[in-house]
């Protein structure tokens, strides 16, 4: 026998209660996000834990650069290179001052580049790691150097370079004076191929313009993470020439692999396991 | 001459063409096409020439002359196909001990679907790589714009010069304008803040050399490249490539 009232939905005593004192329920701030692809709501605890990658969907959101080395290197392994190295405005380049410091408060680094020594699961490397939140981990001087600095150490001491860019390009703000860092850093790059070292590049949305004509498409492998913006002019800038509208997915990680400019694409948690596969078959000795 | 002006001067239409540089400067030139992998992009013409007897490799930006040409040639805009020639006929002057003369004179590298496509920026990486390894001397002229990248691709050498009014520039002041201040009517303000004539590069020692445009332009570009050529052939290859690297590397700091 069934009760009559057994399943009849009880009064909600809080919803009540909230009613009466007249009290609105808060959800603390920063406490849940809303995933921009998905519109799932996930709790923001879960989406950092997840390396800033949705938990529903997947979508990869931009990973600060000390936050990618955090999740790249073993733990207390990276030692960290040249972080005085600070841009200076060379050409007297109107609101220039203004705007490094204004990234130096919005993304509590000093420059667009993070560079240093690490060990990735045990192996040792050298690492550079960009910075979106720093004037969109454009290319000036400085970051040139210091990622010069960085491929002459690796060059020096026999050690693979492990690099992730995010870049808009060139830093207009320094000239010429940024354009030279192409060269530049291609150059060390290539002496650093040449003694025989290896060189992993993961590209990181959006990694475009001048580090994309120079050591963003240098290395020995080629990985993207997915769905990110990879390519050399900027899309507004083609669809003006072209006067067309550019087709779907164009510049992405997979279209730049379809056309065979990239190895792989790799999803952000298995960058490490992957990282880790190639390091070891690198350092593998080769018997024949 | 305020920057912008110099700017103007720079794109000038009856400025002295790379083209005719091959013309007036070398004998004996064979055109080569091809990139062997694609196709021929027509906005790099290259080829062997003799330089006062001497064979060279020549790289010329074709702008092209009458407005068919221009359009056959994107307006001197070279596709990764153009770049991927320029770097196998100076792979080939380095496997013929000649030396290499890249003349310059170009907006910028092509922007649209199919640069893309086919890997605009690998291109250019490839040839920054490669041209600062080159066993063989290499003298580089921009002889009008020297627009960003894809002028840059054509000019990781031993030496760099340009014509007085010649510019060189990591974006046009156009597009910098759009870009920082939302006005492309602040041309003249980008123009004089991106640093980009002939004077303030060789101030900064980013170019080496200036030439002087006068009614002996020609004879002069010619002079100073059999000249210099003569010192950087007695420069064996290890130290022309180190001094090379050299130049570059101290650039920015």
């Amino acid at each position: 026998m069934i009760e009559k009232n057994k399943f009849k939905k009880p009064k909600n005593a809080l919803e009540f209660d909230l009613k009466i004192k007249n009290i609105i329920p808060v959800v603390p701030d920063n406490m849940y996000i809303i995933c921009k692809k998905c519109k799932a709501t996930i709790l923001a605890q879960d989406f950092n834990s997840n390396n800033s990658v949705c938990p529903n969907c997947g979508d990869h959101y931009r990973l600060g650069a000390r936050k990618r080395i955090a999740m790249i290197c073993d733990e207390n392994s990276f030692t960290e290179f040249d972080a005085d190295l600070i841009s200076k405005n060379i050409l007297d380049f109107p609101e220039y001052d203004e705007k490094l410091e204004k990234s130096k408060n919005i993304s509590g680094e000093k420059e667009g580049i993070i560079t240093g020594v690490c060990k990735i699961s045990g192996n040792n490397c050298a690492i550079f790691s960009m910075e979106s939140s720093f004037m969109m981990g454009s290319m000036g001087a400085i970051v040139g150097e210091k990622l010069t600095k960085l491929i002459e150490y690796a060059t020096k001491n026999k050690l693979p370079i492990i690099g992730f860019t995010v870049s808009g390009g060139a830093r207009m703000q320094e000239g010429m004076y940024s354009l030279m860092q192409m060269a530049k850093t291609s150059g060390a790059i290539k002496l650093h191929s040449e003694a025989g070292l290896l060189y992993i590049v993961v590209l990181t949305d959006p990694t475009t313009g001048g580090v994309t004509a120079s050591f963003a498409m240098e290395a020995d492998i080629i990985l993207a993470e997915p769905n990110a913006t990879v390519g050399f002019a900027g899309a507004r800038v083609i669809e003006q020439t072209i006067r067309q509208k550019l087709p779907l997915g164009f510049q992405t990680s997979e279209f730049v692999l379809n056309k065979g400019f990239i190895d792989n694409i790799v999803i952000r948690n298995d960058l490490k396991k992957v990282l880790t596969q190639l390091l070891n078959l690198h350092n593998a000795e080769v018997i024949i | 001459m305020s920057a912008i002006e110099n700017v103007f001067k720079s794109r000038d239409k009856n400025r002295i063409s790379p083209v005719e540089l091959i013309d007036t400067i070398f004998t004996d030139f064979f055109e080569m096409h091809g990139d062997r992998k694609f196709g021929d992009d027509l906005a790099i013409k290259c080829g062997i020439a003799r330089l006062d007897g001497m064979p060279v490799s020549v790289i010329a930006v074709n702008k092209g002359k009458d407005i068919k040409e221009k359009v056959a040639n994107n307006f001197g805009s070279p596709h990764p196909e153009g770049y991927r020639k320029a770097l196998r006929i100076m792979k080939q002057a380095e496997k013929f001990n000649r030396p290499v003369i890249c003349l310059i004179d170009t907006a910028g590298a092509y922007c649209g679907i199919g640069a893309e496509e086919r890997g605009q920026g690998q291109a250019i990486a490839d040839n920054l790589c490669e041209m600062m390894r080159l066993n063989i001397p290499v003298i580089s002229i921009l002889t009008g714009e020297g627009g960003s990248g894809g002028a840059l691709a054509l000019a990781v050498a031993d030496e760099v010069w340009m014509l007085k009014n010649a510019i060189y520039s990591v974006i046009s002041p156009e597009g910098c304008a759009s870009i920082l201040w939302k006005d492309s009517k602040k041309i003249e303000k980008a123009a004089n803040s991106l640093k980009l004539t002939s004077d303030d590069l060789l101030s900064f020692k980013i170019i080496d050399k200036i030439i002087n445009e006068d009614d002996d332009t020609v004879n002069n570009i010619k002079i100073q490249l059999i000249e210099k050529l003569k010192e950087l052939k007695t420069k064996d290859k290890e130290t022309l490539k180190q001094d090379r690297y050299n130049k570059f590397r101290r650039i920015g700091y």
